[in-house]
């Protein structure tokens, strides 16, 4: 067949372009050991699904020589495809082209695909690959970047924004994935930072590498800025497909629901939890032992681990999990796992994904640190989130639920839907030790065998009040349940919330304590 | 790096909360924190990191509450490190030029 010289012209200029900064370019980028970002696009999305946009967008910039200097797509790919079947809307910066440096095209470019994934209410990733502002663009350089953020913001809990840092991520240009839901990071690969190693040196004379300041690893334990780490960037397209399926589409919708399947046998429900409130165990076991599948998918593995969050699915709908995490930190509640479960909350708020809450945890840390860092404004914020979230929320009271931790964790007080709790429950204001200690100091001082006296008054108390009866007997747990029982108890749960409806008085906003 | 029953042979370590004591493992972050420490009106520490652009007094000198000890010349700006009580200068432990990071002792008064 023959081809049109306009066709022929037309395929002409595309593979010009796709070549984005040349062979050499390319080369580099491979030697990072990164993939170009078409390549990118290509390994994320389904087969032949992209259709990109603004393909021919140059930059008019003038000064310093610009007007001499040519540059593909002005650095970054746009468009839309689908993950799984399902519709995403992805940019993508190209290192290749001027170090994927933010001019106002560029720009304009990511704004576009921004305003097409929020009109359309469908989620929006973005490949992050720049070395900064383009310098020579000036102040439209910085307006490119407010428009991002600002676009950021007016989307959040609309349609869900993943980050994915797939080389450097400095300087104002972090702030566009930190207003983003979820930020994917690769081991080496990844630097995000406001101000770079070279800045350090000059002003402090300290010297730090890109790694050690700002690498994937420093934002998955550390920071908390990051919510996935992986060891490449095949591992993260898998994790980011795979969250993909987790979440609907946007907050007008629910996720897609899955073939249901059993948890896994090996994930013995009645054998995980130790009788002994000091002893640790890990509470993901207790997750899986739940979940369709044993399959959960843990977000912030790495960072304040004695708190865990994630998603799996309850009779093929996708729930969020938080629990707490006995086997690191005893569980207790801080300022980092309050912030970490605290947003998370949140999510799963704005996305109509019900949350199941395993309590088990002695109350907040204690400690100078602790106070200093602000664990009463921090630790509000998981109160706050609770409080405020109308999706369906089950709690599972596995173990301790001490004190303001108690309340803090998806208690009655609130609004939790469904309270259930394990025979092996302690519901109260502290531990034993703690309790009978304050409660019969003088029968312990004055007694002639101390030692004998707290154990027998530790004991008392044990029996009295470690245990869920007493707030049973008030109904601020709905049911005393076998750990066996507690899969079907959660299914039949979620089951008769899914059309829950409750109103909120009117307001603008709340004022979340951050 | 998930999908296992709790490995028995974990590094675990006690946490004391409201006096019981949790087997558990203990964060990095825990185990490297500072102990607390009440400031001392003595020491003058650099508040912000900067370099050191001139020092104002000498060791020996007599100072009153809101004098110039030195400027700091940090994030574009000449800042005044004031004198907070009235002393002498006891000891200066940097000199012009020096670059320093936050909460690097700069100068004790006695």
């Amino acid at each position: 067949m023959p081809v049109n010289k306009k066709i022929r012209e037309l395929q002409e200029k595309r593979e010009k372009i796709l070549l984005g900064g040349g062979e050499q370019a390319i080369e580099k980028q491979k030697a990072m050991g990164k993939r170009t970002a078409r390549e990118r696009i290509m390994a994320l999305l389904d087969e032949n699904s992209f259709n990109e946009y603004d393909l021919f967008v140059e930059h008019d910039a003038r000064d310093f020589d610009m007007d001499k200097k040519s540059l593909p797509s002005d650095g970054v790919i746009i468009g839309s495809g689908t993950i799984y079947g399902a519709p995403v809307a992805i940019f993508a910066q190209d290192f290749t082209v001027a170090g994927g440096s933010l001019g106002l095209m560029h720009s304009r470019k990511i704004t576009k695909i921004m305003d097409h994934a929020l009109k359309m209410r469908m989620p929006l990733i973005g490949i992050n690959d720049s070395g900064g502002a383009r310098i020579q663009e000036g102040v439209n350089s910085l307006a490119g970047y407010g428009e991002i953020f600002f676009r950021n913001t007016i989307s959040s809990g609309v349609i869900p924004q993943l980050s994915v840092i797939l080389g450097p991520c400095a300087g104002g240009a972090v702030y566009s994935p930190a207003l983003t839901d979820f930020v994917f990071v690769v081991d080496n690969i990844s630097k995000m930072f406001i101000t770079g190693p070279e800045v350090i040196k000059t002003v402090l004379g300290e010297e730090i590498s890109m790694e050690d300041l700002g690498g994937a690893r420093v934002h998955s334990e550390i920071t908390g800025n990051a919510h996935f780490f992986a060891l490449s960037e095949e591992e993260c397209f898998d994790q980011i497909k795979k969250l993909i399926t987790f979440i609907p589409w946007n907050n007008g919708q629910k996720a897609r629901m899955f073939e249901p399947g059993e948890p896994k046998p090996e994930y013995d429900i009645n054998k995980i939890v130790p009788e002994d409130p000091t002893l640790p165990y890990d509470v993901k076991d207790v997750i899986r032992a739940i979940v369709d599948n044993s399959d959960f998918f843990e977000i912030m593995e790495l960072y304040a681990k004695n708190i865990v969050i994630g998603f799996g699915r309850m009779g093929g709908r996708t729930t969020g999990f938080v629990a707490n995490q006995p086997l690191e930190m005893a569980g207790v509640l801080d300022v980092d796992s309050s912030d970490k479960a605290a947003r998370f909350i949140r999510y799963c708020d704005a996305f109509n994904i019900p949350i199941i809450t395993l309590v088990d945890l002695p109350g907040y840390m204690p400690g100078v640190d602790q106070e200093h860092a602000g664990v009463i404004r921090h630790g509000a914020k998981v109160l706050y989130a609770y409080s405020e979230a109308t999706v369906p929320k089950l709690t599972v009271i596995l173990r301790k639920a001490y004190g303001g931790g108690y309340i803090a964790m998806s208690s009655r007080h609130l609004r939790a839907d469904f309270v259930f709790a394990w025979p092996s429950a302690e519901i109260a204001v502290m531990g034993p030790e703690g309790a009978a200690n304050i409660i019969f100091r003088k029968e312990i001082l004055s007694s002639a065998d101390p030692d004998g006296m707290r154990k027998q008054k530790v004991e008392e108390y044990k029996t009295k009040f470690a245990n869920p009866y007493v707030a049973a007997s008030r109904g601020y747990v709905d049911a005393v349940i076998e750990p066996s029982e507690t899969r079907k108890f959660l299914m039949h749960s979620i089951e008769v919330s899914e059309n829950k409806d409750v109103s909120m008085p009117h307001k603008k906003h709340g004022l979340p304590p951050f | 790096m998930n999908g296992t029953i709790m490995n028995k042979n974990d590094k675990l370590g006690f946490l004391n909360i409201d006096t019981s004591l949790y087997q558990t493992r203990i964060s990095n972050k825990f185990q490297n924190r500072k102990p607390y420490q009440p400031a001392d009106p003595r020491i003058i520490l650099s508040f912000i990191p900067g370099t050191v652009l001139d020092i104002l007094v000498k060791p020996g000198q007599n100072v009153s509450r809101g004098d110039d000890l030195m400027i700091l010349d940090a994030m574009k700006m000449q800042n005044k490190l004031k004198c907070n009580m009235d002393g002498k200068v006891k000891s200066i432990a940097v000199k012009k030029g020096d670059k320093v990071s936050k909460g690097t002792v700069l100068l004790e008064l006695e």
